[in-house]
């Protein structure tokens, strides 16, 4: 675990130093959100409308994320002098699927305010304790595939192209959970309780995503 | 010295036995076979693309050799190669140094992925002369403060075997001077060793393996090897 955080103590400091993240995923999520006001010729959308484009924005904007997580490790030998000292591997795992989830956490902190600017769903407000746990949820979900994804896409030629062909077929039940999980929570007659079925979908996904990685990314450093 | 220490030192740290190494249908070394003493230096020879760098990646454990076997200080590779993690300090082409740190941020980051304290950045900051420059992010550092700061990264653990590729570059004679204790001859370390300049190379070595096309041209003590072989290599 010190490891772990040694990792992720060095990557949000790099984050912080050279803003090459978070500020793009926000603003491409504040850009998505404008044009769905504008495709959609829409003050307001509710309901599964709603929780689609709010899926769909977050999920590009995490994919930006994910393509970027090991850019600084290929690029500047940090897999290296990873593999070179005597630690468990997994730690990479745990401190790179921490920082995705941080930097989602901290995506959304400015996504659903520009949602609620730009689209304006009802109840937004009421419903904001459920939505926020679907959403931390798939923010999970996100990290873990993203993280698994993105460490086989770094060893690759085409790594920008793997991390979306690969990750989303993969992130296909997470989606369908958080958008269909969300739907409800958006209407006119929310009752502000998110379903419990899609957030049992999205819990034992998150679970059975996180064992499977921690199960093989060892073999995934392995040149 | 005891008993135990005696045998230690008797042990070769590098032992190799017809290594072999693919990159898809190439054959980067084909055969390779050496023992190395603890302690000792062997000179790794031959021109561009002859094998040197994937030599070193190899006794790294960063790759995985296709034949032969690798057998670095008793621990065969790679099946072993986690109990030899931790021993090896790598001086490469590529720094391994994170541009937007600083050096001493650089460093605390690998003293913490190898366990070691902080007194240690501040001991090897000072030994390669950087305590100055060390809050300076890397990237607008000189070439040579950042060879500095890659030969501090490479003995910040202490290593038993020091995988050296052109260690000298970028330095100038008084920085050369500088990091000599920590990885030249006087370091005591077992040390693998590549250079562009043949002749400084041998003046270093106890033993010369010399790489024509991943063969091994020669392997033995560098009066063996005459000055019409060394052309050759590089001819």
């Amino acid at each position: 675990m010190r490891t772990a955080l040694a990792i992720l103590r060095k990557d949000l400091l790099l984050e912080r130093r050279t803003l090459e993240t978070i500020p793009a995923m926000a603003m491409l999520a504040v850009v998505t959100f404008i044009i769905f006001h504008f495709g959609l010729n829409q003050n307001q959308v509710s309901g599964q409308l709603a929780a689609g484009v709010l899926t769909i924005t977050l999920l590009f904007a995490a994919m930006l994320g994910i393509n970027r997580l090991f850019v600084a490790e290929r690029e500047q030998g940090g897999f290296d002098a990873f593999l070179l000292a005597p630690v468990d591997r997994t730690a990479m795992l745990i401190a790179k699927a921490t920082a995705l989830f941080l930097y989602l956490v901290v995506l959304e902190l400015v996504a659903l305010p520009a949602f609620a600017l730009f689209l304006a769903p009802p109840h937004l407000g009421s419903s904001l304790p459920g939505v926020l746990l679907i959403l931390l949820l798939s923010d999970i979900a996100f990290a873990v595939i993203g993280t698994f994804v993105s460490a086989i896409a770094v060893h690759t030629r085409a790594r920008d192209l793997i991390g979306p062909v690969i990750g989303l077929p993969l992130l296909l039940p997470a989606l369908i959970a958080t958008a269909r999980g969300i739907g409800p929570l958006l209407t006119q007659h929310a009752s502000g309780s998110p379903p419990a079925k899609w957030l049992a979908v999205l819990a034992l996904y998150d679970l059975f995503n996180a064992l499977l990685a921690y199960a093989v990314f060892d073999f995934l450093l392995e040149e | 010295m005891t008993a135990a220490a005696d045998a230690a030192a008797a042990e070769p740290a590098i032992v190799l036995a017809g290594l072999s190494r693919y990159f898809g249908e190439r054959t980067v070394l084909r055969e390779v076979s050496l023992e190395l003493p603890a302690g000792q230096t062997l000179a790794v020879l031959g021109r561009n693309g002859a094998g040197k760098s994937t030599l070193l990646r190899i006794l790294a454990t960063l790759l995985r050799p296709h034949g032969g076997t690798v057998t670095l200080l008793g621990e065969q590779l790679p099946r072993h190669a986690w109990a030899v993690r931790g021993r090896i300090g790598l001086l490469g082409h590529e720094p391994l140094l994170y541009r937007d740190l600083t050096g001493r941020e650089n460093l605390t980051y690998h003293a913490r992925l190898h366990r070691v304290g902080p007194d240690r950045v501040e001991q090897v900051l000072a030994a390669v002369g950087m305590e100055r420059r060390a809050d300076d992010p890397v990237r607008s550092l000189s070439r040579g403060m950042v060879q500095r700061l890659t030969v501090a990264r490479a003995v910040l653990h202490e290593p038993s075997i020091l995988l050296l590729d052109e260690p000298r570059s970028n330095l100038d004679p008084a920085a050369g001077e500088l990091v000599e204790p920590l990885i030249g001859r006087s370091s005591g370390i077992t040390r693998v060793l590549t250079s562009h300049d043949p002749q400084a190379a041998l003046a270093e070595a106890d033993l010369v393996l010399a790489l024509n096309a991943g063969r091994a041209a020669y392997v033995g003590p560098p009066s063996g090897i005459d000055e019409a072989t060394i052309k050759a290599l590089y001819a």
